[in-house]
């Protein structure tokens, strides 16, 4: 069963049809990236997945559970809502960090939030802090952040905050970790470590949902790739044939204005 | 003569510094419920209160003094002239006998409340929108968000704005003197009138300078404090 489910889901600001009807599955363990040019719907299509935006109709299940349902009544409460949010992570493309805590306190944070919830928290304060803060130390040494814990994002190259805004969303220990733009606010010679760090996760068969504009990238990383444009998914399929031989003509069209630029 | 004077005077800036301190431990707190008040999304209760603050910020403290000492006791002579007041008039007249004090710590708490409430939203509404965006994703709560997350922010924004205002409260007590409440301005006045003498009035800017001068200085370190990261 697919880990991520959307059907016909439609999405409009006034009278800006932004999302026209997009149907898509997403396995377990795959990469997928979805390219097209701004304002093709790309960006809300994964603020409706992760719930920051409403969609208008349609539906979206991750793991099975309906995080949006517009034919089915029931109403989610909020404890399903959060529920929802913590089965997705998201990188955003302006990283988001919070800026008067530390790099490990940014990633800690909403996990001891979180832990405050369960039952034995009273009992094992300490230790269910201490192992938060071990996980948080472990992921941070994925991402290469080994030595900057104790730094506050400020400090640091937007390639940095941007590992950090990765790290602190695998520290949910996400379903899904979707990312939206992750270099497009990065100098150019920054956006390889990014790169880099997203490739190791799709190493370790972490799914993910990429928006990017880094077309190379798209076509190494990815196990499918969707072409979006005016609102509706123009091409799909396997990377190498998205990108080095796309059928329809808005394919080509974008593709061949990015090969242009580059 | 002149500890006479310094003594005098001293007496009147503890009225001051009483009437500065009252106002701000009234005003903080309540400027924060006018600042909710006035986001609130239920919009009959977010016109009261804009309506109110236009009111408070539109019209002068001094004239705002004399209407929260003077006002109760002019309805109760009019609940007099009516045959059967109803128990808001009558409520109102039982405040007829307030005292000046109270009503200057009245008046400037409102009045304080109101502009600090806007210097609060405007930092509240300063904060990007991205903040609360990754607080949701990561599955905080609204309350969650606006303690663990806003709240420092706002306050690190917040800081300067605040001791201008708060500067600007040091010499508008000077105001209370209106309802003849007896602070340092009016303790030099009564040198001139009963001694001739002016250089008292002179004398009292050195207390004014010197408090605020602590108070810049006591500014200065919170904001270096709160400089150890940038937005």
């Amino acid at each position: 069963m697919a880990i991520l489910e959307v059907r016909n889901l439609h999405k409009s600001f006034g009278s800006n049809h932004v999302l026209k009807g997009i149907d898509f599955d997403l396995e377990e363990g795959k990469v997928l990236s979805v390219i097209g040019s701004s304002g093709s719907g790309k960006t809300t299509l994964l603020r409706c997945i992760t719930s920051l935006e409403k969609a208008d109709s349609g539906k979206i299940t991750v793991n099975g559970n309906y995080v949006f349902d517009s034919e089915n009544e029931h109403k989610l409460t909020k404890e399903e809502i959060r529920k929802n949010r913590l089965a997705v992570g998201l990188v955003f493309q302006s990283f988001n960090l919070f800026p008067q805590y530390t790099v490990l306190k940014n990633v800690t944070l909403a996990c001891e939030l979180q832990a405050k919830k369960r039952d034995e928290w009273r009992k094992n304060k300490k230790q269910i802090l201490e192992e938060i803060n071990s996980n948080a130390k472990d992921i941070l040494a994925k991402v290469g952040l080994s030595e900057k814990l104790d730094s506050y994002p400020c400090q640091l190259s937007g390639g940095q905050q941007q590992r950090v805004s990765i790290a602190r969303a695998l520290a949910m220990n996400p379903d899904i970790l979707f990312f939206d733009e992750p270099t497009s606010a990065l100098d150019p010679e920054l956006t390889g470590e990014i790169l880099k760090v997203i490739k190791s996760l799709a190493a370790e068969k972490m799914t993910m949902v990429i928006v990017t504009h880094e077309m190379a990238f798209a076509r190494d990383v990815s196990d499918h790739i969707i072409f979006m444009d005016g609102g509706v998914i123009v091409e799909q399929g396997d990377p190498e044939q998205v990108i080095n031989n796309p059928q329809n003509e808005r394919t080509k069209h974008f593709l061949n204005r990015f090969k242009e630029n580059s | 003569m002149f500890w006479e004077v310094t003594i005098d005077l001293l007496r009147g800036f503890g009225t001051t510094v009483e009437i500065f301190a009252l106002t701000l431990l009234g005003a903080l707190p309540l400027g924060l419920i006018v600042c909710f008040g006035s986001m609130s999304k239920f919009a009959p209760l977010k016109w009261l209160i804009k309506t109110f603050v236009w009111v408070i910020r539109g019209t002068p403290l001094m004239l705002q003094l004399i209407v929260v000492f003077y006002g109760p006791g002019l309805v109760a002579a009019w609940a007099e002239d009516i045959a059967n007041p109803n128990f808001i008039i009558s409520w109102l007249a039982s405040w007829s006998v307030m005292d000046r004090f109270t009503a200057v710590i009245i008046a400037f708490v409102i009045n304080y409340a109101c502009y600090f409430s806007e210097i609060y939203r405007g930092g509240i509404e300063s904060i990007p929108q991205g903040q609360y965006e990754a607080c949701q994703v990561l599955g905080m709560s609204k309350s969650q968000t606006f303690f663990k997350v806003i709240l420092m922010q706002v306050v690190k924004r917040v800081i300067p704005p605040m001791g201008n205002e708060i500067i600007t409260l040091v010499k508008d007590t000077s105001l209370a003197r209106t309802i003849a409440v007896y602070e340092i301005i009016w303790s030099a006045q009564s040198f001139a009138k009963s001694d001739g003498l002016m250089w008292p009035m002179f004398y009292t800017a050195a207390f004014y300078l010197i408090f605020n001068g602590l108070l810049t200085v006591l500014f200065g370190k919170i904001e270096k404090k709160l400089n150890y990261y940038h937005n």
